[in-house]
């Protein structure tokens, strides 16, 4: 893109998010300001790779976003249930405290989307493995 | 572009990329002010909302901000101007779910709940004003309706 | 005595002052065995003496500056923050404002005790304009205690609401991954903001997944409550956690009934134990009566 010019932060950049595959699930990390063009850009992007991939999960780890305003709120209610029509998940994960409680006053509490304290619990929500290693001792004893 | 916190600015909303400087600068004079985390995110996601509507709605416009003091506390006011074609009913645009473009119908509404202060002036054709101000420390109002 | 000769043809403030000048160490030497000085002055009786003299200095200023009805006088500067010392010992060991107030009252019969004893040839209009003045200088020395002791006071209240507002949220980890807040107290804006802002810092910092907010310390659930419960519940889900409301006494869910108030999607229970018996089984875990098949610990671990 030709307009990125610095900023006190880093320039923010336009453009495309990478999206990494790991098996069946898509690996989305979000960064610092996005630009509302790369929002809508992801998210069409995805709509395309679940199709080709035949993935059945979306992982988007926002533990690196600082502000998620009604129009991001939006586009990731969409992604949301957008791989739910194409029969995939979409779980979000890493909100920061101070996001989720701005979210919840401007009253966008996002019910359709599925959320995650961490990539890990995401993966085993959508891998539906049992949590293997933090609770794993705990099933053991229970014989 | 950039200026001190501690002095008047005024940006231009002008398109997608001018949202981002927008944010920016009100983070950097919240934090300069004193605002702690959780109300810094609240002040930027509201000018955000509003900066939004003025570029969609309003056809571009500008923020200015200016930093208050008050006895001993510190707050920042944004105030959003456009010569757009204004808004006809004011009521109806600051309910939740209003909209008449993009976004979920949150952006009045919702950034009046982020702040402490909140004022709008707009009639049809006249253009569209929003000023908002927030203060350090102080609690979030309780929400009007439950 | 010479000097006497001279100020009786002063006004009565200054016969003070030069009363005050002359029996400084007297003065100093009565007040010392008052039960005031006593009780503040505990390590000995000199202190109290130079504490006192301090006073008298202070007042024969004031006096001086003939300003004896005026407790923003000069003259009490330098012993303000003494004074202001005295009084808040006393409030600590307990006395009541009146009690204070009456322990000062005290301090002005020896030195009247003194002052007409060195007038005993003044005319009686003289004498009695000279008690007068006396009386109103030791009553603004009360004012000036009682004022310094009300503003300590007030500050005092202000920085104990803030420690409160950060004492009275602790968070309790329960149990991997589960962190638990008990409520006790009235729950307003500012408090429920930092039991919000508390709770999901630690859901982060335990990598919690179930929160526990307990309300059994809550005296009323109102419309305002009930919302910053479902406000704190929404954005814990929003993170990726699973929040809790329980002891829900029966005699508010009765309040909320009648306020039609509705904790809608939220998962409540009666009591913490409940709550934690809830969430452990959501995870999995399982709980052994302890000698019932001769297993020898209580809980699963």
């Amino acid at each position: 893109m030709s307009q990125a010019f610095p900023g006190p932060h880093g320039a923010p950049v336009a453009g495309h998010v990478p999206v990494l595959r790991l098996g069946e699930v898509l690996l989305v990390t979000l960064q610092g300001d996005l630009h509302d063009s790369t929002a809508q850009q992801l998210q069409d992007d995805l709509a395309e790779t679940i199709v080709h991939s035949g993935a059945t999960g979306v992982i988007i780890d926002i533990s690196g976003v600082e502000i998620v305003d009604s129009f991001l709120g939006r586009v990731l209610a969409e992604i949301a249930g957008q791989t739910d029509l194409l029969a995939a998940r979409t779980v979000v994960v890493g909100m920061r405290p101070a996001v989720a409680i701005t979210l919840v006053e401007l009253g966008l509490t996002l019910p359709g989307v599925h959320t995650a304290l961490s990539t890990e619990v995401a993966m085993e929500l959508l891998t539906g493995q049992a949590p293997s290693s933090r609770f794993g001792g705990l099933r053991q004893e229970r014989l | 572009m950039h200026t001190a916190a501690g002095s008047q600015a005024r940006l231009p909303i002008r398109s997608d990329m001018d949202l981002v400087w927008v944010r920016q600068h009100v983070r950097q004079s919240a934090a300069q002010l004193g605002f702690g985390l959780v109300d810094q995110t609240k002040l930027v996601t509201a000018a955000s909302e509003l900066a939004r509507n003025t570029l969609v709605y309003g056809g571009g416009g500008t923020m200015e901000t200016e930093p208050l003091t008050e006895g001993a506390t510190h707050g920042l006011r944004l105030t959003f101007s456009d010569e757009g074609p204004g808004i006809p009913d004011l009521e109806q645009a600051l309910s939740d779910g209003f909209t008449s473009g993009e976004g979920l119908g949150m952006g009045l509404g919702g950034a009046r709940r982020l702040v402490h202060e909140f004022s709008i002036d707009s009639s049809p054709g006249a253009g569209t004003t929003v000023r908002v101000t927030s203060w350090v420390g102080r609690p979030p109002r309780p929400r009007e309706e439950a | 005595m010479p000097e006497q000769a001279e100020s009786t043809a002063g006004s009565p403030a200054f016969e003070i002052r030069d009363f005050l000048r002359r029996r400084r160490e007297q003065i100093a030497q009565r007040w010392a065995d008052e039960p005031l000085f006593r009780a503040v002055f505990t390590v000995s009786r000199d202190e109290a003496v130079e504490a006192g003299k301090a006073v008298v200095d202070a007042l024969a200023q004031v006096a001086d500056a003939a300003r004896v009805e005026d407790p923003d006088a000069a003259g009490f500067t330098t012993v303000r923050e003494q004074l202001a010392r005295m009084g808040t010992a006393r409030s600590r060991a307990g006395l009541s404002a009146a009690q204070v107030s009456s322990e000062l009252a005290a301090l002005r019969p020896p030195v009247e005790n003194l002052l007409l004893a060195d007038l005993p040839d003044a005319p009686a209009e003289h004498t009695r304009a000279c008690v007068t003045t006396l009386s109103v200088l030791m009553g603004t020395l009360r004012v000036v205690v009682m004022q310094t002791a009300l503003s300590e006071g007030q500050a005092l209240i202000d920085r104990q609401r803030l420690q409160l507002l950060e004492v009275a949220t602790p968070v309790i980890k329960l149990w991997d991954g589960i962190v638990a807040v008990p409520l006790i107290g009235t729950l307003d804006s500012a408090r429920s903001q930092v039991v919000m802002e508390t709770l999901l810092e630690s859901i982060v910092e335990q990598q919690a997944r179930y929160a526990i907010l307990d309300i059994t310390g809550v005296p009323t659930v109102d419309s305002l409550v009930a919302q910053h419960l479902m406000k704190t519940v929404a954005a814990a889900r929003l993170m990726g956690a699973e929040c809790i409301v329980s002891g829900i006494r029966p005699a508010i869910a009765q309040t909320m009934v009648h306020l039609g108030l509705d904790l809608g999607t939220v998962v409540t229970r009666a009591s913490l134990a409940d709550a934690l018996g809830y969430v452990l089984h959501q995870l999995g875990v399982g709980i052994v009566t302890p000698g019932a098949n001769g297993t020898n610990g209580a809980v699963a671990r």
